[in-house]
């Protein structure tokens, strides 16, 4: 049963992953549908960075994590290296952690 | 070469914290009592974080047909993702084949983030290489070493990830268009995560594309005097219109039904 599971998540998700990348080439996309799928994918991460930043589940995340991740986008905002930005906001989520702060 | 040093440094970090992360994984899988196969298996096999997470989770509490639901939902944003990195894994079907397999939100965030395509396709391989040897090695030190790998927002790793997204999208938000989208998509993902079941909330950040379509009156007058003098609002009509149909109104009818 856990191994049915698995291979069935496992498979789908290859599924998903495989159409995209083979449907792109059969899809006559006009140069304007063209443009639209980097936003397409941009709007996903930009989805996916926003709910990891607030929420923890369905509910909001607490002070600690959004501090960090807002630490880190400041930075990386003023172009700060990518190294710096992703330490930063762990830093600074740690230390909040450890002074008590959810 | 400096741009390739940065590069690698960058994957370095990213790297780290998956190593700490899917330590995590393993460690949580055996505390839950399932076999330590499982989260060995699914890391090869699976190789998306958020779904195998909330699966076992699922799986542990026998549930394994929510367990399949959930993690399909929460990583059917593959599919967009695929149509957006098709140009940079190619045509060769071995390519298409493995390249699929280790299409991660990291590896597109960082290959989209590359200008040059060139570029573009070696990072994409670079950082889905090593992001599935990071992610697996760090599952199987999480399996043996169990609750001694520690709690990974401890380190503030939950702070890490969407940062380094955030940090490898922001240069395309530079463009206007796509900052709209990109904002308004995140904002719609935010606010309906209370309401709607892992995975569906980030999908309908698709729903952010409909920042572009312009209001009727504006978009209708150029459209029908031919080429319109207004670059900008011409080029957002016709990216607009193939999502929106014959018009605004059924455009969001049918993002609304696809959602």
């Amino acid at each position: 049963m856990l191994i049915t599971a698995i291979l069935a998540l496992a498979a789908g998700t290859y599924a998903m992953r495989l159409s995209g990348v083979v449907l792109r080439d059969r899809l006559e996309l006009s140069d304007a549908l063209q443009r639209l799928l980097p936003m397409a994918a941009a709007a996903l991460l930009a989805a996916l960075a926003g709910t990891a930043a607030l929420m923890a589940g369905s509910e909001f995340a607490g002070v600690a994590r959004p501090a960090g991740v807002l630490v880190g986008g400041l930075l990386a905002w003023r172009r700060a290296p990518f190294v710096v930005v992703v330490i930063a906001a762990a830093a600074v989520a740690a230390l909040l952690r450890l002074a008590g702060v959810p | 070469m400096g741009t390739l040093k940065r590069t690698l440094r960058d994957v370095g970090a990213l790297a780290a914290a998956t190593l700490a992360v899917g330590a995590s994984f393993g460690a949580i899988t055996i505390g839950y009592g399932l076999p330590a196969w499982v989260p060995l298996v699914m890391s090869v096999l699976i190789f998306a974080g958020g779904s195998q997470f909330l699966a076992v989770g699922l799986l542990a509490a026998g549930n394994p047909l929510a367990a399949v639901l959930a993690g399909l939902l929460l990583n059917a944003r593959h599919l967009p993702f695929g149509l957006a990195v098709a140009d940079t894994i190619g045509t060769r079907w071995r390519d298409r084949l493995i390249g699929s397999h280790i299409m991660t939100d990291e590896t597109v965030a960082f290959a989209l983030a590359e200008p040059d395509p060139a570029q573009r396709r070696r990072v994409y391989w670079l950082v889905g290489a090593t992001l599935f040897v990071t992610w697996n090695t760090g599952v199987a030190l999480g399996v043996l070493l169990g609750g001694a790998t520690g709690d990974p927002n401890a380190f503030g790793l939950d702070a890490a990830f969407p940062a380094g997204l955030i940090a490898l999208i922001l240069p395309s938000l530079r463009d206007r268009d796509t900052r709209r989208v990109a904002l308004a998509g995140a904002a719609i993902a935010v606010l309906l995560t209370p309401v709607l079941p892992a995975g569906l909330p980030v999908l309908c950040a698709l729903l952010g594309l409909l920042a572009l379509v312009r209001p009727p009156g504006r978009r209708r007058a150029p459209a029908a005097s031919g080429p319109s003098a207004d670059p900008e609002s011409a080029a957002a009509d016709s990216a607009a219109a193939p999502i929106s149909g014959s018009g605004a109104a059924a455009g969001s009818v049918t993002e609304e039904a696809r959602c």
